[in-house]
C-alpha cells in the first residue's frame, strides 16, 4: 500500500513537472529552435536529425538499464545467475556494429553540412547581398554599411529576403557574434577578419549577443537586429544618413574606448577604410608602441 | 623589496572577506585541535613526512574534498547572482567579483577536485591491485602531492591577497594579456596551475613505471583489473598531455613578464595558437579523469553483481582507443573560430567517433549485470546515477560535435550543462563511488548506507533540476558566463530553478561530509573484519582492513583475472605463510613537503614580482635534491617480529567475525 501512495505520489509530481516545463516552454521564445532565417532554419533540421538519431541508441539503453537492474537485483532469485558468462561474440558485435552504423550516418551529414553551412560561404541569390562589417569593442557592437557609407552602435537594420554578408573583427578581446535566431555564431578577433552569412525571412527585430568573455562589460554586449521591408529599411538610411555623428577614424578612436554604454548611435557618414584600418592596427609592427599604449589605457 | 604587493592587496568586498574569514577560521581550529589533542608530532610523523601512498592518498582525498566545499560556494554564488541579476537587478556582486568567481570554480573543481580525487584513489588502489608494496618513486609521489598542495594554497591565497584572475578557467588571450588584465589574477592562475600541473606530470611518470614494472607475478598486463588499466591510460595521456599546458603557461607568462608576444594581438602574437594549444592539453584532460571512473565502474559493476566483468578484453581495447583518439579532438572546442569546413568536419567527425568505444564500455557494464545478483549498496547506485546522467552528456557532446549545430549551441549554457553532465555525471559520480567502495579499505569500517543513499539522491536530483534549466536557457539564446541579462529575456524563472537544483546538490555534499562524520562516530556498528566487506574480486581485498603499510605480508601470485575471487573460489589458494620474510620500504622524509612550501614561495614570488622571494626558495630546492640524491640510507628493513605480530592479529579480527 505504501509503495502504491509513492509511486502515484512520483507519477504525479513527474506530471507536474513536465506540465510546467512545457508551459514555459510554449510561453517563452526558444531562439535556436525558432529559426527566422535560412542558416539558422538548416542548423536547427540538423539538431533534430542528431537527436533523433542519438536517441536510437539511448532509448534502448535507457530500457536495458531499468530492465537489466530490476530483473537481475539481488532479491530476485528466480533470475538465471550465470556468473562465469563473461563475453558472447554475437552480442559484442552488436554493440560494436550498432553505434557505428549509427556514427557513420551521423559522419556523412556532418561532412556535408559542415560545407553546406559553412559560415565563409555565400548564401546563393538573385539579390545582390548586403554588406555589413562588424567591429567588436569593449563592450559595444559597431556596424559599418560599406556601400551605404553609414554606420550604427549596438543595431543592426537589415532586409528581409536579402542576404547579408557580415565581415567581422574586433578591436577587443576576442567576442563571438551570435544572433540564434538567424544564425550560429562565429568568433571576432583582433587583426584578423571572419565571415558570416545569413538571411531573414521573416520581419521582426532578432537579439544578439556576444558568446565569448570579453571582460567586465561583456554582458552588456547585445545588440538589436530589426528585420523590416525595403521601404522601412529605406526609412532606416535615411534617419541614420541625417544623423549629425559622423564617424572619421579619430571618432572610432573615442568610441573604442572601455564603455558600458548601450545606447544606439548613427553616423551618417563613416571613413571609408576604417574597418581595414582597424584590422591593421594589430598587423603593423611600425604601430606597435602607440598600440601597446593605447590598449594599456583601455585595460583601466 | 615586495615587488608589486602593497596594503591595495588586502582591501576586499563583504563576501571575500566571508570566504577569508572562514578560512583563517578553519585554519586556526585545526591548529587549535592539533595543540589541545597533542597531535603535531602525529600529523608530521603520520602525514607530512610520509610516503607510504596509501596516506598520501588519503591526504589528496581529504584536500579534494575541502576544495569541494570552495568550488561548491563558488558554484553557489554564480547561481544566486543569475537567479537575481535580471533587468533592474545588479545581482549581489559586480561584475568583475562574478568573473573571478566563475574562473575560480573551474579552476578549482577541475584541478584542485577532479585531479586531487583522481590521484588519491590511484595512489590508494594501484599498488594494492597490482600486489606491489609501494610506487616505483615514492618520494617523487610525495613531492608531486606536496606541489598540488602549494599550487591550491596559492589559489586560495589570491582570495585573501590581491585578486583572482577574471578571465575565465582557461584564461584565453588576449583577454588574459597584460593589455585587458594587469593585476596579478592572472598571474595567480598560471602559477598555481605551473605548479600543480608539474606535480601531476610527475605522478603520470611515477604511476606508469609502477604498473608497468611492479606487478607482482602472475600480473600480465591482460590480467590487470580495469582500474589499473584505465588508470595505465590516464596516465600515458597526463605525461603527453601537460608538458603542453606547462608550455602554454610558461609562453603566457613570458607575455606577460618580459613584454613578449606569444599570443598578444599585435607584433604578430596570435591568440589562436594559445587557444589550439590550451585544447591539446584541455581535451585530453578531460579523458585523464574519465577513464579512471570508468576504471572504478568496472570494478563496483562486477562486484556488485557478483560476475565476472563481461568482455574484458574490449573494454582493455576501449580504453586504449579513447586513450589514442582523444588527442584528436581538440578542435570541437572552436568550431567558431572559421577554420573552415574540411577542418570542422574532421574534427567533428572524429569526436563522434571517441562515441563509439564509450557506448560500447555502456553496454559491457549493463550485460555484466546482466544474468547476476546485483546488490544495489551506495557504489552501484552511483553507477545507475552514472549511465542516465554520462549517456545524455554524451549525446549532447554528439550533438555538437556536428559543427554547424555547434554554431548554434557553443559557448551557450547548453554547453555548460553538456559538460557538468560529463564532468559530474561521469568524474564525480565515479569518485564518490570509489570512495564508498574502497573506504572500508583503508579505515577498516564501512560508510553509511543510509546516508550515503540520501546524498545520492539529493545529488542526481539536484543535478537534473539544476542543469535541465541551463540546456533550456542555452537553446533560448542564453550565453555563459552573464553577471546580468535583460529581463525581456524570460529567462530568471529557469535560473532560479537551476538555483534551488544547486541547493539540492549542495545538501547532497553536505550529507556526504555528514555519512563520513557519521560513519566515524558508529564505525563499531559497521566494522570490516575480515578486509573482503563487499565479496570483492581483486588482490586489494586480500589484505585486512585497514591494510597494513607494507599491504602484503607475502607478495601474491596471480592465476586469473580475478585473483582473489579466484582464491576464494577455485583451487589457486593463496598459501598462508609460516616464515615472513624482510620487507625493505622507504623511510620518512620532510624532503616532499619542504619542495612544497618552497614552491608556494616561488609562486607568491612570481605573482607579486618579488624577485628575492621567487629566486631563493628555487636554489634551496636545486640544493635540496643534489642533498637528496646523495643520501644513503633512505630506507628501512621492517622486522620479522613486527610483521609477524601485525598478521596474527590480523588473523584474529578476522576469526572474531
Amino acid at each position: 500500500m505504501k509503495t502504491k501512495i509513492r509511486v502515484v505520489l512520483a507519477i504525479l509530481i513527474t506530471a507536474f513537472v513536465i506540465g510546467l516545463t512545457f508551459n514555459y516552454i510554449s510561453t517563452h521564445n526558444l531562439a535556436v529552435l525558432n529559426p527566422k532565417g535560412v542558416i539558422a532554419f538548416e542548423e536547427r533540421k540538423l539538431l533534430f536529425i542528431t537527436i533523433l538519431l542519438s536517441a536510437l541508441v539511448v532509448v534502448p539503453v535507457f530500457c536495458l538499464t531499468i530492465f537489466i537492474s530490476w530483473k537481475y537485483r539481488e532479491s530476485n532469485k528466480k533470475a538465471k545467475y550465470s556468473p562465469h558468462w563473461d563475453h558472447d561474440p554475437k552480442l559484442e558485435f552488436a554493440w560494436w556494429a550498432i553505434p557505428v552504423v549509427i556514427i557513420s550516418i551521423l559522419a556523412v551529414l556532418t561532412w556535408q553540412y559542415s560545407h553546406s553551412l559553412d559560415p565563409f560561404k555565400p548564401l546563393q541569390s538573385n539579390k545582390q547581398p548586403l554588406h555589413v562589417q562588424v567591429i567588436a569593442l569593449q563592450w559595444r557592437w559597431l556596424f559599418i554599411y560599406p556601400d551605404q557609407h553609414v554606420a550604427a552602435v549596438n543595431t543592426m537594420p537589415i532586409q528581409i529576403n536579402r542576404p547579408i554578408n557580415l565581415h567581422i573583427t574586433s578591436d577587443a578581446p576576442m567576442n563571438s557574434i551570435w544572433i540564434p535566431q538567424l544564425a550560429g555564431q562565429i568568433y571576432a578577433m583582433s587583426g584578423m577578419s571572419t565571415k558570416l552569412h545569413l538571411d531573414a525571412r521573416h520581419p521582426g527585430v532578432y537579439k544578439g549577443v556576444s558568446a565569448n568573455i570579453s571582460g567586465k562589460g561583456f554582458a552588456g554586449m547585445t545588440f538589436s537586429v530589426p528585420a523590416t521591408n525595403n521601404k522601412e529599411f529605406n526609412d532606416w538610411m535615411k534617419k541614420a544618413k541625417k544623423s549629425n555623428n559622423v564617424l572619421t577614424y579619430e571618432k572610432y578612436n573615442e568610441l573604442a574606448k572601455p564603455s558600458t554604454n548601450r545606447q544606439v548611435i548613427l553616423y551618417s557618414d563613416v571613413d571609408n577604410d576604417l574597418y581595414n584600418k582597424v584590422i591593421m592596427k594589430y598587423m603593423q609592427p611600425s604601430n606597435g608602441n602607440n598600440m601597446t599604449e593605447m590598449d594599456m589605457n583601455h585595460a583601466r | 623589496m615586495l615587488g608589486k604587493l602593497s596594503l591595495e592587496a588586502f582591501k576586499h568586498d563583504q563576501i571575500v572577506m566571508f570566504g577569508v574569514m572562514s578560512m583563517i577560521g578553519a585554519g586556526l581550529l585545526a591548529v587549535i585541535l592539533l595543540t589541545v589533542f597533542k597531535k603535531w608530532k602525529w600529523l608530521y610523523k603520520e602525514w607530512l613526512t610520509t610516503l607510504d601512498p596509501k596516506n598520501i592518498g588519503i591526504m589528496y582525498i581529504f584536500v579534494a574534498i575541502l576544495m569541494l566545499l570552495k568550488g561548491i560556494s563558488d558554484a553557489g554564488l554564480m547561481r544566486v547572482q543569475q537567479a537575481t541579476s535580471s533587468g533592474a537587478s545588479e545581482g549581489i556582486m559586480s561584475a568583475t567579483h562574478f568573473q573571478q568567481i566563475f574562473s575560480a570554480h573551474g579552476t578549482t573543481m577541475i584541478f584542485f577536485v577532479a585531479m586531487g580525487l583522481m590521484f588519491g584513489l590511484i595512489n590508494l588502489i594501484v599498488p594494492l591491485q597490482i600486489g606491489a608494496r609501494d610506487v616505483a618513486f615514492p618520494l617523487i609521489n610525495a613531492i608531486s602531492f606536496w606541489l598540488f598542495v602549494a599550487g591550491m594554497l596559492l589559489i586560495n591565497t589570491s582570495l585573501a591577497i590581491g585578486e583572482f584572475s577574471a578571465a575565465g578557467w582557461l584564461a584565453y588571450p588576449p583577454l588574459s594579456e597584460l593589455a585587458y588584465s594587469p593585476g596579478v589574477g592572472v598571474d595567480y592562475w598560471i602559477w598555481a596551475l605551473q605548479i600543480a600541473g608539474i606535480g601531476s606530470l610527475l605522478s603520470g611518470v611515477n604511476f606508469i613505471t609502477t604498473i608497468l614494472r611492479m606487478r607482482c607475478p602472475g600480473m600480465k598486463l591482460m590480467r590487470m583489473p580495469l582500474f589499473c588499466w584505465s588508470v595505465l591510460g590516464s596516465m600515458t595521456l597526463v605525461v603527453s598531455a601537460f608538458p603542453i599546458l606547462t608550455v602554454t603557461l610558461a609562453l603566457l607568462a613570458l607575455d606577460r613578464y618580459m613584454g613578449m608576444h606569444f599570443f598578444t594581438s599585435g607584433f604578430g602574437g596570435n591568440p589562436m595558437m594559445y587557444v589550439n594549444l590550451i585544447w591539446a592539453w584541455g581535451h585530453p584532460e578531460v579523458y585523464i579523469l574519465i577513464l579512471p571512473a570508468f576504471g572504478v565502474f568496472s570494478e563496483v559493476v562486477a562486484t556488485f553483481s557478483k560476475k565476472r566483468l563481461f568482455g574484458y578484453k574490449y573494454m582493455v581495447y576501449a580504453i586504449i582507443a579513447i586513450t589514442v583518439l582523444s588527442y584528436l579532438v581538440w578542435l570541437h572546442h572552436f568550431f567558431t573560430m572559421g577554420a573552415g569546413a574540411n577542418v570542422n568536419a574532421f574534427f567533428g567527425i572524429m569526436t563522434m567517433i571517441i562515441a563509439i568505444p564509450t557506448g560500447v564500455k555502456v553496454f559491457n557494464w549493463l550485460f555484466t549485470m546482466y544474468r547476476g545478483r546485483v546488490k544495489f549498496s551506495v557504489p552501484m547506485l552511483w553507477f545507475l546515477g552514472f549511465v542516465f546522467t554520462f549517456t545524455i552528456g554524451g549525446v549532447t557532446g554528439v550533438i555538437m560535435a556536428v559543427p554547424p549545430v555547434d554554431f548554434q549551441l557553443h559557448n551557450s549554457l547548453f554547453l555548460v550543462a553538456h559538460f557538468h553532465n560529463m564532468i559530474i555525471g561521469g568524474v564525480v559520480f565515479g569518485y564518490l563511488a570509489a570512495i564508498n567502495y574502497w573506504f572500508p579499505k583503508f579505515f577498516g569500517f564501512k560508510l553509511n548506507e543510509r546516508l550515503g543513499k540520501l546524498s545520492f539522491y539529493f545529488w542526481i536530483v539536484g543535478f537534473a533540476t539544476a542543469f535541465i534549466p541551463l540546456y533550456i536557457l542555452g537553446i533560448m539564446g542564453a550565453t555563459r558566463r552573464l553577471n546580468h541579462y535583460d529581463a525581456s529575456q524570460g529567462w530568471q524563472s529557469l535560473f532560479i530553478v537551476a538555483a534551488f537544483g544547486a541547493l539540492l546538490i549542495v545538501i547532497g555534499i553536505a550529507l556526504l561530509v555528514a555519512q563520513i562524520i557519521v560513519s566515524v562516530i558508529k564505525r563499531k556498528q559497521n566494522i570490516d573484519y575480515n578486509g573482503d566487506p563487499w565479496d570483492a574480486r581483486n588482490l586489494e581485498w586480500s589484505t585486512a582492513s585497514p591494510v597494513p603499510f607494507y599491504n602484503f605480508a607475502v607478495l601474491p601470485e596471480v592465476h586469473d583475472r580475478n585473483a582473489w575471487w579466484d582464491a576464494k573460489h577455485k583451487k589457486h589458494k593463496i598459501t598462508e605463510p609460516t616464515v615472513y620474510d624482510k620487507i625493505v620500504l622507504p623511510k620518512n622524509t620532510s624532503i616532499g613537503f619542504l619542495i612544497g612550501v618552497l614552491a608556494f614561495m616561488i609562486g607568491f614570488g612570481l605573482v607579486w614580482h618579488i624577485t628575492w622571494l621567487a629566486a631563493a626558495p628555487f636554489i634551496v630546492i636545486v640544493c635540496l635534491l643534489i642533498y637528496r640524491s646523495n643520501q644513503e640510507n633512505t630506507e628501512y628493513t621492517v622486522p620479522m617480529s613486527v610483521i609477524e605480530r601485525i598478521e596474527k592479529a590480523n588473523k584474529l579480527k578476522a576469526q572474531a567475525s
